[in-house]
């Protein structure tokens, strides 16, 4: 009995604690549903008007800037996967979270679990990486494999109740995203925009070249780890509506799309986020309409999207690009007055191109 | 400029008027148990044109690494602008250039973003200043690659990508510059404006290490030779490099290195 009261208390007390931290995003959150239902009101929109559509949505548009941020810089390490091995992390984490809750009664978000073991997660593929001097399928294969299994496992030791809370995980669900759920995704939002934007030189130069960036001083392990870390927050505040199997896709897809269109970094990054905010405004919206689950609609109007870069970006190649020269076509002679300094210096002599 | 200099260089070595930029003493490092380079004593200073050469696999991208600190020697010690390498940390003062190869995934960047982060070891944290940019143009301009700054990387040729890479080096004022052989793949007109820029850069007072197989380019070039196979075969002026037999013991046979091929 007196076992029972303390855990009761215990719980209670975890949650006010951590409803208090979260006071402030609490109101933010508040502002928001009462903008939103301003604008139900005002245009006639009746699904804006719901809480829990008024909630998913804030959540579905910090990951279209959130998850694009991050993919762009893991996108171009070409380290896409490490997003769905973490993804599936994340799950075992879920399932550490269920379990406790129903074994010793934490009472706990089973997303704060999953924060807690998906960052473990990246740590030790950043390590395997640092020790094997690669980023290999392999190992971010069997850390995936593992993620799973172990939440599989840990799923089906407890009580059949337990499944079924199960698949908004695999798959998400707009309609369940809680209050606290919102309010620990905006914490995660400003932590990840926070850390982005400062170590966005830093994470750009590891990202373009890795070895000079070594040789100009940064602490490249560093940066890898604080990458893997955000990729883990990223992940779990995005499994809420995405679920896990979808997750990776938000920080792949806009990605690959912006890349067929933007020309320099900076506009990558805005066109993802720009691209991403499309996937998940139209998602959301078909899938309240034809009653689907958002993560999949949401996926599945990115992959358009996507198809949609792909074509601009060829019809710019080939109408818009033209005066681009091709691949070692250039005469040096030919770059105006700079130019004709490098070829004026430049030694005449015969180079033994033996390579 | 000369190929004395660089001899009179060698000769001031450890003096305690002028700080050599590169120095290695008694060197060996290996990743296994077999030594990748050994008992490798040189001494770079500042304002040389040195050339590494050596046949593949003969420790020279090593060496490179252990010169630049980011590998650290199992033997000896090798210390960059009077530090330990290894632990070296003013970064803006060296500029790397790897094989233009090693840069050509298809990322949207511009040049100008390139060499933009030639700056990131002097602004940190913070946002490159009006001056910083002036600075990064200054570099495209001295490289000729004003006109191309806004173009994506992977849109340049062979050539023209290695000379954003130079203007990277440039725009973080790089008194070291250090080229992993830079010019392969790369067409041989742009191979010889290439060299062409590397002189003018040297004449105004930057340190040039090459790493290289293609003697061609060495002996036309450098002032000075070090030849590695695993341990210095030659270390001098290229002049004097040319007529000794020290290519003919580090690789075997000359005719066997000029038919090699990467």
């Amino acid at each position: 009995m007196t076992g029972v009261l303390a855990t009761v208390l215990l719980q209670s007390q975890s949650n006010e604690t951590l409803d208090t931290l979260l006071g402030p995003m609490y109101w933010l959150l508040e502002q928001w549903a009462g903008l939103l239902s301003w604008v139900a009101r005002e245009a006639g929109i009746e699904m804006l008007g719901y809480g829990f559509m008024q909630r998913g949505i804030l959540v579905g548009l910090c990951i279209g800037v959130m998850a694009p941020l991050i993919g762009t810089f893991l996108v171009h390490r070409q380290l896409a996967l490490i997003g769905d091995a973490l993804a599936h992390t994340a799950f075992a984490g879920v399932a550490v979270g269920l379990f406790l809750n129903a074994v010793i009664d934490l009472g706990v978000t089973p997303y704060l679990t999953a924060v807690v073991v998906a960052m473990i997660a990246a740590l030790f593929i950043e390590l395997i990486s640092e020790v094997t001097d690669a980023y290999n399928d392999v190992s971010m294969a069997i850390v995936l494999s593992t993620g799973f299994a172990l939440g599989t496992t840990l799923i089906t030791i407890n009580a059949g109740g337990m499944t079924v809370s199960v698949e908004q995980y695999l798959f998400g669900n707009l309609s369940t995203v809680t209050s606290q759920s919102a309010a620990i995704l905006l914490v995660l939002f400003g932590i990840i925009v926070g850390m982005v934007a400062l170590t966005r030189n830093q994470l750009l130069y590891v990202t373009f070249d890795e070895t000079a960036a070594r040789v100009s001083g940064i602490p490249v392990n560093w940066y890898n780890r604080i990458m893997v870390m955000l990729t883990a927050l990223v992940v779990v505040g995005a499994m809420q509506i995405m679920g896990v199997i979808l997750v990776a896709a938000m920080l792949v897809v806009p990605v690959a799309g912006a890349s067929q269109v933007a020309r320099s970094f900076n506009e990558s990054l805005l066109v993802s986020i720009a691209l991403a905010e499309l996937s998940v405004i139209l998602g959301i919206a078909v899938s309240y309409q034809i009653g689907a689950t958002a993560g999949g609609v949401i996926v599945l109007c990115g992959v358009g999207i996507y198809a949609v870069a792909v074509a601009v970006g060829k019809l710019k190649t080939r109408y818009g690009d033209q005066e681009v020269p091709e691949m070692g076509s250039i005469d040096v002679g030919d770059d105006g007055a700079a130019g004709a300094m490098w070829t004026e210096e430049a030694d005449g002599s015969d180079v033994v191109t033996d390579d | 400029m000369s190929s004395g200099s660089a001899a009179t260089a060698r000769e001031t070595a450890g003096s305690p008027e002028q700080e050599a930029v590169i120095e290695l003493r008694d060197v060996a490092f290996g990743y296994t148990a077999t030594p990748v380079v050994e008992d490798v004593s040189l001494s770079i200073q500042n304002g040389e044109y040195v050339a590494v050469v050596g046949p593949n696999g003969s420790g020279k991208s090593t060496l490179m690494q252990l010169m630049l600190g980011l590998l650290e020697p199992g033997t000896g010690a090798a210390r960059l602008f009077g530090e330990p390498a290894h632990s070296f940390d003013d970064g803006g003062r060296l500029g790397y250039v790897a094989q233009h190869a090693s840069a050509s995934k298809e990322m949207p960047i511009t040049v100008r973003e390139v060499v933009k982060m030639g700056r990131f070891p002097h602004v940190g944290f913070g946002r490159l200043s009006s001056r910083d940019w002036a600075i990064v143009d200054d570099a495209l301009d001295t490289v000729g690659m004003s006109p191309f700054a806004a173009r994506r990387i992977t849109q340049l040729s062979g050539g023209q990508r290695q000379r954003a890479f130079i203007a990277r080096a440039l725009a973080s004022e790089a008194e070291l510059l250090v080229l992993d052989e830079p010019t392969v793949g790369v067409d041989v007109e742009s191979v010889q404006a290439f060299y062409g820029l590397l002189e003018s850069l040297n004449d105004r007072g930057i340190t040039v290490l090459l790493i290289e197989h293609d003697l061609g380019a060495v002996t036309d070039n450098a002032d000075r030779v070090v030849c590695l196979n695993r341990e210095v075969y030659f270390d001098g002026p290229t002049a004097e490099f040319v007529e000794s037999d020290a290519l003919a013991h580090a690789f075997g046979t000359a005719a066997n290195f000029l038919g090699d091929s990467e």
